[in-house]
């Protein structure tokens, strides 16, 4: 098929599109999931970030 | 070459990046206004710039080329590509390890390998190892650069060494682009959409795709008599099962890289940065289609090149290269593409491995600096920053005197060889810290250093390709390796090192003192 014989060639190729549409699907159905909503650990991520971009800004 | 395609080119992409830098310098000025002006990081970015950060000039030369003389079986990288270095990546270890770093205030890979631990003595080990080991790294992207414009300029490799070197020199010390995320979402995007058009351009040129495939299977009996005994059976085939060349395609190439990915300091961090787990979700929609798309065409467009450098010449892929992996992507561009494509695909590629580099330099130099220097002198006046900024200038430095002796055909294993390290040293620990609470202090410790010793002795010792080069072994026993029992001589040492630290990380933290449960709680805060 499409000119190779060599089954393990197919695999790879046919695994990598599977890997390709696992991430696609998954990617899909938690496009909106996974958002902090906990103010308290907002406001840590935000602390977390600030000292980042300061120490980032020092170098 | 055409200086007015050239310089159109070059000029029309210099101001489109120098205006995206506007923008983003206007957007985020202070780390203050960086909170004020909004943290929204598009997922597109995200993805782009964490796979154009382990992809660059690496995958596309220096895997691309190693496709050329491999052939397909390349794709196999691809598959742990996406399945492991973006799907498992992001969903198992980047929603853990953004947590898990900010409860324990992390902002380097070995301050959170050193929190996790409660261990000064973790974080000064990674520091000390990633400040040793990845000049390897960034010299290989470096010379993949360099190999570029050497083949699109035909000048001198040192000369484009030095210059490359010099312009990455300038942009790391100034600092990188402000609005780097832009540009590396525009060189992302160039990537991406250059892929494309290079994968259809050479199937046009070659016949459509059932017929390229074909008239490469048919070139199987081509390939040198030497290869063939090896294991080699074509472009569009495995090698054979147990072979020599099938040992290298699998345990060098496929696995050490394919896995490796899982503990890159420089992509640990990148978790994070990220402001929630909404954005990890999208970056794996987005991030599996760009490494699906720039790996997989790039390794069947290396495959592919033998086909059309034999039509055109009569000779391989290899052979036009002359004997240099590193040299066939860019000697295929040149051949067969337009001109303009291949200066706006050099222009997105230099770009990427531009920020490459740069976060490469970056985490070097906080892993002398914040990691090493300030444990080490703790409680001294000391300015770990000024540190941190000498050791990026050293690691410049080195990386280019490596550059400039490292062999020929060296990119892929160069990256091979760190991503090797990396995985045997850190990823038991890191991976231990994310999942296992009986992991112990001193579980990581002995493990780490299991990891590193494994991959020193393999590569010093047993491993031909760099054991037989260095001398050590020779010096020592009087010959170039260890055991000359075939595969040993060719496995790639992360098969050999990651098992060994695995088990010491298992084997240790059964034996030794557990972390109180009190840390354990501050660091899987929040995790659920």
């Amino acid at each position: 098929m499409w000119g190779i014989n060599d089954p393990s060639i197919y695999l790879g190729y046919l695994l990598a599109v599977l890997s390709l549409l696992l991430c696609v699907w998954y990617g899909a159905k938690n496009w909106n999931n996974g958002r902090e909503t906990d103010e308290q650990e907002i406001r840590e991520d935000e602390a977390w970030e600030l000292k980042d971009e300061q120490l980032k800004e020092q170098l | 070459m055409n200086t007015f395609s050239l310089g159109l080119v070059v000029i029309t992409y210099l101001l489109v990046i120098a205006y995206l830098g506007y923008v983003g310098f206007k957007n985020t000025k202070t780390a203050n206004d960086y909170l004020l002006g909004g943290r929204e990081i598009h997922p597109f970015v995200m993805a782009i710039s964490y796979g154009a950060t382990f992809i660059s000039t690496s995958a596309i030369i220096g895997f691309g080329g190693v496709a050329g003389v491999y052939g397909m079986g390349l794709i196999w990288l691809t598959v742990l590509n996406i399945f492991i270095g973006v799907f498992i990546a992001f969903v198992f270890f980047g929603r853990r390890t953004r947590k898990m770093g900010h409860n324990l205030d992390a902002h380097t890979f070995p301050e959170f390998l050193g929190n996790r631990f409660q261990s000064k003595k973790i974080q000064m080990f990674s520091g000390g190892i990633i400040f040793l080991a990845m000049p390897l790294y960034a010299a290989v992207v470096l010379v993949g650069g360099a190999r570029f414009i050497e083949s699109i300029f035909e000048i001198d490799f040192s000369i484009a060494l030095t210059f490359f070197s010099l312009v990455i020199a300038a942009y790391v010390i100034a600092g990188g682009l402000k609005g780097v995320m832009y540009t590396d979402a525009l060189q992302g995007g160039i990537m991406f959409l250059s892929l494309f058009f290079l994968l259809a351009m050479t199937y046009f040129k070659l016949g459509g795709v059932s017929g390229a495939h074909e008239a490469l299977t048919n070139m199987a009996n081509l390939v040198p008599e030497p290869l063939q005994a090896k294991g080699h059976q074509g472009w569009t085939a495995f090698p054979r099962m147990g072979s020599a060349w099938w040992w290298v395609l699998t345990t060098n190439i496929i696995l050490g890289v394919g896995i490796g990915v899982l503990a890159q300091p420089q992509l640990v961090v990148r978790f994070m940065t990220v402001k929630s787990n909404r954005e990890l979700n999208r970056a794996v929609l987005i991030g599996g289609i760009f490494i699906f798309v720039v790996t997989g065409f790039i390794y069947t467009v290396g495959a592919l090149s033998n086909l059309y450098f034999f039509q055109q010449t009569g000779k391989l892929a290899i052979e036009v290269g002359q004997g240099n992996v590193d040299l066939i992507i860019p000697e295929y561009l040149n051949a067969a593409m337009p001109e303009w494509f291949v200066y706006l695909f050099m222009l997105a590629l230099l770009s990427a491995g531009m920020s490459t580099l740069s976060s490469q330099f970056h985490t070097m130099g906080t892993a002398i600096g914040r990691d090493l220097f300030e444990n080490l002198f703790r409680g001294k006046t000391l300015n770990s920053m000024l540190i941190s900024r000498i050791g990026i200038v050293v690691a410049i430095l080195v990386s280019i005197v490596i550059g400039y002796n490292l062999p020929i055909g060296i990119v892929a294993r160069g990256t091979a060889i760190f991503f090797g390290i990396c995985a045997a040293a850190f990823l038991p620990a890191y991976f231990g810290g994310l999942y296992w609470k009986g992991a112990t202090r001193a579980g990581a410790q002995w493990s780490m250093l299991a990891g590193l010793l494994g991959s020193a002795f393999m590569l010093a010792m047993v491993h031909q390709s760099e054991a037989a080069p260095l001398g050590i072994c020779q010096a020592i026993f009087g010959k170039d390796f260890l055991i000359d029992q075939f595969p040993w001589m060719i496995i790639d040492p992360i098969m050999i090192a990651l098992p060994l630290s695995t088990l010491v990380m298992i084997g240790v933290s059964m034996m030794t003192q557990k972390v109180e449960p009190k840390h354990l709680d501050v660091c899987l805060k929040g995790i659920r």
